[in-house]
């Protein structure tokens, strides 16, 4: 059975590392696994969306509508845009942050109120304000960790290759962070 | 084996190293940038950045002719800047195998066009192969390369944005080390005067049927037959749809998509009962399938326009109701220039100054939409210069009084700087606005000629912009700091009012380059703040404007660029060293 993961977010913030992280441990354990992420334009500031599959044997490297098992946001506006892509039984991880698009700073459109209690209707959500968690352990930049390590628990890994695996993937200056901050999201969950 | 997860494009860069590839020329261009920045990791492999993509089509044909294996990658939009000399190096053919990959971008994630490769290769009667993953992207490249050298032909291989982007596994091998060609002298070959061209063009019709007729044979053409209710003709990631909607659908899955391979075709929709034919964007093997008399449904049920999905076969072929929740409606987020970018400061001067500008490809198209709204015309690589003179020429000096042209500086040394020799020859007096940040930035940082660093790493002498543009006899190229908003204001305003050429040649790195952080933070000093919101026109993302109307700035966004605190005319915003 294939697995169908997405992670969401404003460019910038980090999806591909994410997403670099997610590929890296499906392969050690085995599976046939595709990604497919956004470069370009669109990194600057804009929506951001990557997809993670990975199974027996994956064909497209795209997560479709109603299909998504875990759609981790790392902006809540995006966790809304993209809600629809959950399956029923889906899983949100949604980091508890707002960023204005350009769209709501010129005054153009309206920042909606209560994502997170609306989403929780319809949906299994698990949130975490991330940045002031980061911010706790020395580094803001590592948020989206964080966020990962909460969302790993909706995942068939063990922490041990979550582990070895973020020591492989990350910057050799940043292992020791990432970690803990892996730690603080999957202890959390 | 070793086997890798591999993006698409690292996986055509790796398959380019096996295949002996020993020269790659490129510009860069979403979503074919990855493939020389990999390619550049392989030490057995000469890699550059051209200045543009005929340039780089150019420098592999000479590598081809002189004997070796040789790469040109490039985005669709590329392709047309290359097209002239690959419509007669199809004449010529190759001596060491020649492959064009080109990316297209259906659904322009990071394009102004959805133009279809594949009607460019019709055109220049050049074969084209088409990979479902990453896989296939490193196999396929070095099965263009035995094609290559088999028919006497250049071989594109074309990629989408879906491929280029998507990772999957892919299984290594080793680089075969191919023994050079011989060179011979051979005009007749390789001198393209029409006396020879007339006979080349004989040969080349001769190839793409020949090309044609044993494609059928030909192992990346794969028929798979399992239901026979349904057929479907596909290639690339579309194929990759219909094994996930309609696993048990059979396929005839076509890894060569021109010339068409007619018997193999034929064949396939003589044993299924109703037949699909499954491509993204233009009806390219659709129109010949159906010329030949085979009944099939192709465009009438899928759209010519963005990608497609499994999804869509799911309900436009099964008849399935996808069910899932309408998505909700939220406030777009389209991509903005970034926090620190100096193209802001240039455009809140423009806009400012309400100057209209022909704008140009990259980062700093963003100047087009609000809050910034300075650019009124973007067209393809280099054009703004062109454009501009156009309308003076039309319209007479007057009219471009509050016009300048906007364009980056890997932009002008692409094809920008043939447009401003016209601008001089022709006795224009547009004013030319260089937006230089060191770097081509859009596509992820890529050096060029006016850098002075090459795709290898290796420090060599820039190309002075200033220089250039002098040398071309105009008199007034003046540089300014593009954060010197004061300076740059004077000089707009004194250089559209003169009677002349100008070029205006504004500096600053782009804010994402490696050690180019401001090492400032801007900071909003609260009882100071009139509310105004001069701070917040040029749209910087990290300011927000908080409840009771004073500002909020983002530290984990800010730049320290000082852009806002130039702008507030109350001492409101200060900058704190980090």
């Amino acid at each position: 059975m294939t697995k169908n993961i997405m992670i969401v977010g404003v460019g910038g913030q980090g999806t591909l590392l994410t997403s670099r992280i997610l590929g890296g441990i499906t392969l050690e354990a085995g599976y046939d696994v595709k990604l497919s992420e956004v470069h370009g334009m669109a990194q600057r500031g804009g929506s951001v969306v990557t997809f993670v599959r990975y199974g027996e044997n994956v064909a497209e490297p795209i997560v479709e509508e109603g299909q998504a098992d875990v759609l981790i946001a790392f902006e809540e506006l995006e966790a809304l845009r993209y809600a629809h892509f959950l399956k029923k039984d889906g899983v949100l991880i949604v980091n508890e942050q707002q960023m204005e698009p350009i769209t709501v700073v010129t005054g153009a459109a309206k920042y909606p109120q209560g994502i997170i209690e609306g989403l929780e209707k319809e949906h299994t959500v698990y949130k975490i304000n991330a940045m002031e968690e980061a911010k706790k352990l020395g580094n803001a930049k590592v948020f989206n960790i964080i966020v990962l390590g909460m969302a790993a628990r909706h995942m068939d890994f063990s922490q041990e290759a979550w582990l070895e695996v973020i020591q492989k993937t990350v910057p050799p200056k940043t292992v020791e962070i990432n970690q803990k901050a892996f730690l603080k999201g999957y202890e959390n969950a | 084996m070793e086997k890798k997860i591999m993006l698409g494009n690292e996986a055509i860069a790796r398959g380019a190293y096996e295949a002996g590839v020993k020269v790659s020329a490129a510009y860069p261009g979403t979503p074919s940038t990855e493939i020389s920045e990999n390619i550049a990791l392989y030490n057995d492999i000469y890699a550059e950045w051209s200045p543009n993509e005929k340039v780089a089509m150019e420098v592999a044909i000479g590598a081809s002719i002189s004997g070796v294996r040789a790469m040109a990658s490039m985005k669709h939009v590329g392709v047309n800047v290359a097209s002239d000399p690959l419509y007669t190096i199809s004449y010529s053919g190759v001596n060491g195998g020649l492959v064009l990959v080109a990316a297209d971008d259906p659904g322009l994630y990071s394009s102004q066009n959805e133009q279809d490769t594949r009607c460019v290769a019709r055109a220049a009667l050049v074969p084209v192969l088409e990979p479902s993953d990453s896989q296939e992207a490193k196999d396929f490249v070095k099965y263009a390369y035995g094609l290559s050298e088999k028919y006497d032909t250049p071989v594109i291989v074309r990629t989408t944005t879906r491929l280029a982007h998507s990772q999957g596994t892919v299984t290594l091998e080793d680089r075969v080390e191919v023994e050079d060609k011989p060179y011979q002298r051979d005009p007749g070959k390789y001198v393209m005067m029409p006396g020879n061209a007339i006979g080349r063009h004989v040969y080349v019709e001769q190839r793409m049927k020949a090309m044609a007729e044993d494609g059928s044979a030909f192992p990346i053409n794969r028929a798979e037959y399992h239901d026979t209710s349904i057929g479907f003709i596909t290639s690339g990631i579309p194929y990759q749809y219909v094994k996930e909607a309609c696993p048990n659908a059979s396929v005839l899955k076509l890894g060569m998509v021109h010339p068409l391979p007619r018997k193999l075709i034929e064949e396939f929709a003589s044993k299924v009962e109703k037949l699909y034919i499954f491509e993204e964007l233009e009806p390219v093997i659709e129109e010949q399938v159906k010329s030949w008399g085979i009944e099939a449904i192709g465009k009438e049920i899928f759209t010519v326009q963005g990608e497609y999905s499994a999804n869509m076969i799911r309900e436009k072929v099964l008849g399935e109701k996808v069910e899932f929740k309408a998505p909700a409606q939220v406030p777009a987020r389209p991509p903005i220039l970034c926090p620190g970018c100096p193209h802001r400061s240039v455009y809140s001067v423009l806009n400012r100054l309400k100057i209209h500008a022909a704008g140009d490809i990259g980062c700093y198209t963003l100047g087009a939409v609000p809050p910034l709204n300075v650019i009124d015309t973007t067209v393809c690589m280099g054009s703004s210069i062109s454009t501009l003179h156009g309308m003076e020429k039309a319209k007479g000096k007057e009219y471009i009084k509050n016009w300048v042209a906007v364009i980056g500086d890997s932009t002008f040394m692409h094809t920008g700087v043939n447009s401003l020799m016209n601008m001089v020859y022709n006795q224009g007096t547009g004013t030319v606005l260089i937006l230089d940040n060191s770097t081509t930035g859009m596509t992820g940082h890529q050096d060029h000629a006016a850098t002075g660093k090459t795709l290898k790493g290796e420090t060599v002498p820039a190309i002075s912009i200033y220089h250039l543009c002098k040398s071309m006899g105009i008199a007034h190229v003046i540089e300014v700091n593009a954060f010197d908003t004061q300076k740059l204001e004077q000089t707009v305003k004194e250089e559209v009012a003169r009677d002349a050429v100008s070029v205006i040649i504004a500096q600053s790195p782009c804010v994402l380059l490696k050690g180019n952080v401001f090492p400032y933070k801007c900071r909003p000093v609260t009882d100071a703040c009139k509310k105004c919101g001069l701070c917040l026109k040029p749209g910087c993302p990290a300011l927000t404007k908080a409840e009771d109307g004073s500002i909020r700035i983002d530290e984990t966004m800010c730049n320290g660029c000082g852009l806002c605190m130039q702008l507030c005319k109350f001492q409101a915003i200060e900058q704190v060293e980090i």
